[in-house]
């Protein structure tokens, strides 16, 4: 435990050294609560960051929703996933009848955790953001009473792109909105939509 | 001209300035803003506490002798690059090219100045760069504003590492009767040009009322310009002695270099309106990021250089 401990929070520093990362509690503050973080998704490292930019105290009790087809692919990542960062591994290419992501996610909200989830499911790899998945959606449903914040990454796209091994020192920043929750007679649809455009707009206008 | 001792007794009039500045931060913190916060007051003391630093960093550098300045002044052209291209839009197939211009021209940049090798040094980001980064991008096979994003990446380089790197090659000058002294044209140059800036920032606070641009700079005014660029040049006139000019010639070079780091404040700040924001970064407490704090520097350091290469190297 103490060395996972280490090694994650030297990750957090390395992270935080590359990118320059810098968070902006622009719709709450980082306070002990349990939360469900959903951000953005360009980059393998986008946890890793959101994860470093939490305050230590809140980052020992929040846990990233990582695909297990990527993460239990060798013994160094699944160690990372598993025991470092304490991630909720899902497989991606399961039938739905073999697993339950929400039911998953939600079991780790009843240990207390906090969760960091990518709605759009996959990564992007051109700007803005693609159409939310509906899991975000039943999460909230399951788990009345967990804010749901939304957390804007801004350039970290750009630090690693998809194909590419070598970091380019661009600064990063976080910026965490308001905390949301569904409306008891709000639809899967609108929710998505209310979701979605509240995470963007959190991003920096477009030229 | 014992270039130990002037060095010494310089930093030791520097701080003994800013000691005082910040005695008199402290006691306007103290009887002004001690029940509210004053957030003029706050940001005074935070900008001092960062001069601090900064002015300490400098004489550590100098210090360690040629090779401490050159590193100084390749990280602040590292952390300004890393501002300028995080503010500015480029795309994934950009990668390439901004791997090449951290990891590749700006070392390479520094190492010639290392190496006193002048001729590779003039021109290597303007030419070499200015023509292989637009390839490295071309093979991204993107041509979305390619145009745009080729000019971008060449523009950071020119104002964070090509003019920037002058200032440190200014040790590699021959100037007849100077040799050894070179770290103090440094000072002369960082001084003048960063005293402008606190100058006009005092007097546009005193005096300020006819603002000179508010489209691009919301806090720049006449007052503050003529004021600081005056003062400015007074008191680089007064350094002429650390110099080989003259105490006229050390005017006019003074002069020139705080318009012209008038100007280099007042371009950034017009790219950063359009960026929509108002500091380049959050690195220094007080005065935002980097490119903030060395915009004047970047923009008088080539014309400095070229002025004592041609009448005094």
């Amino acid at each position: 435990m103490a060395l996972e401990r280490l090694v994650g929070s030297a990750l957090c520093g390395a992270a935080k050294l590359i990118t320059g990362a810098r968070a902006i509690w622009r719709g709450c503050t980082p306070e002990v609560r349990q939360r469900v973080y959903f951000a953005n998704h360009r980059s393998h490292a986008d946890f890793v960051l959101l994860w470093a930019s939490l305050p230590p105290r809140l980052r020992r009790r929040t846990r990233p929703v990582a695909g297990a087809d990527y993460w239990l692919t060798s013994t160094l990542r699944s160690y990372m996933a598993e025991r470092v960062f304490r991630g909720v591994l899902i497989d991606r290419t399961a039938a739905r009848d073999e697993v339950d992501p929400v039911a998953m996610m939600s079991a780790a909200l009843k240990g207390g955790d906090s969760l960091i989830i990518f709605p759009e499911g996959t990564r992007n790899l051109d700007d803005g953001l693609l159409p939310f998945k509906s899991g975000i959606y039943h999460l909230a449903r399951a788990n009345p009473g967990v804010e749901l914040v939304p957390v804007w990454i801004e350039n970290l796209g750009r630090v690693m792109p998809k194909g590419s091994f070598i970091p380019v020192p661009v600064l990063c920043s976080l910026t965490f909105g308001q905390p949301m929750e569904v409306q008891p007679e709000e639809s899967k649809d609108d929710f998505l939509q209310r979701t979605r455009a509240a995470l963007l707009a959190l991003a920096p206008a477009e030229d | 001209m014992n270039v130990s001792a002037t060095l010494f007794n310089l930093f030791a009039g520097i701080f003994a300035v800013l000691a005082l500045a910040s005695v008199v931060g402290a006691a306007l913190k103290l009887r002004v803003a001690s029940e509210a916060p004053n957030a003029s007051i706050d940001n005074l003391n935070a900008r001092l506490k960062a001069w601090w630093v900064m002015i300490g960093l400098i004489a550590l550098a100098i210090w360690a002798g040629d090779l401490g300045v050159i590193l100084l002044f390749g990280f602040i052209s590292f952390q300004s690059l890393r501002e300028f291209v995080s503010l500015t839009h480029t795309r994934r197939g950009d990668h390439r090219a901004l791997i090449w211009s951290f990891y590749v021209f700006l070392p390479l940049q520094y190492i010639l100045v290392a190496n006193h090798w002048y001729g590779l040094f003039a021109i290597l980001i303007p030419v070499y760069a200015f023509l292989l980064l637009p390839i490295s991008a071309s093979l991204g096979a993107d041509t979305t504003r390619f145009l745009e994003r080729a000019a971008k990446v060449q523009w950071g380089l020119m104002i964070c590492v090509y003019c920037i790197s002058h200032v440190p090659a200014l040790l590699t000058l021959e100037i007849e009767g100077y040799a050894g002294a070179n770290a103090l044209l440094i000072v002369f140059l960082v001084l003048t040009v960063q005293s402008s800036d606190v100058f006009q920032y005092v007097w546009g606070k005193l005096l300020g009322k006819r603002k000179l641009a508010p489209a691009i700079s919301p806090s720049k005014t006449l007052e503050g310009l003529i004021g600081g660029v005056v003062s400015a040049t007074l008191v680089g006139a007064a350094l002429w002695w650390i110099t080989p000019f003259t105490p006229l010639q050390a005017g006019l070079i003074a002069l020139l270099i705080n318009i012209m780091g008038f100007f280099g404040g007042f371009v950034l700040s017009a790219i950063k309106r359009d960026r929509n924001v108002k500091d380049w970064g959050s690195m220094i407490e007080g005065h935002g990021g980097m490119l903030d704090r060395v915009d004047s520097i970047s923009f008088s350091a080539p014309i400095f250089f070229h002025i004592v290469r041609y009448w005094w190297g």
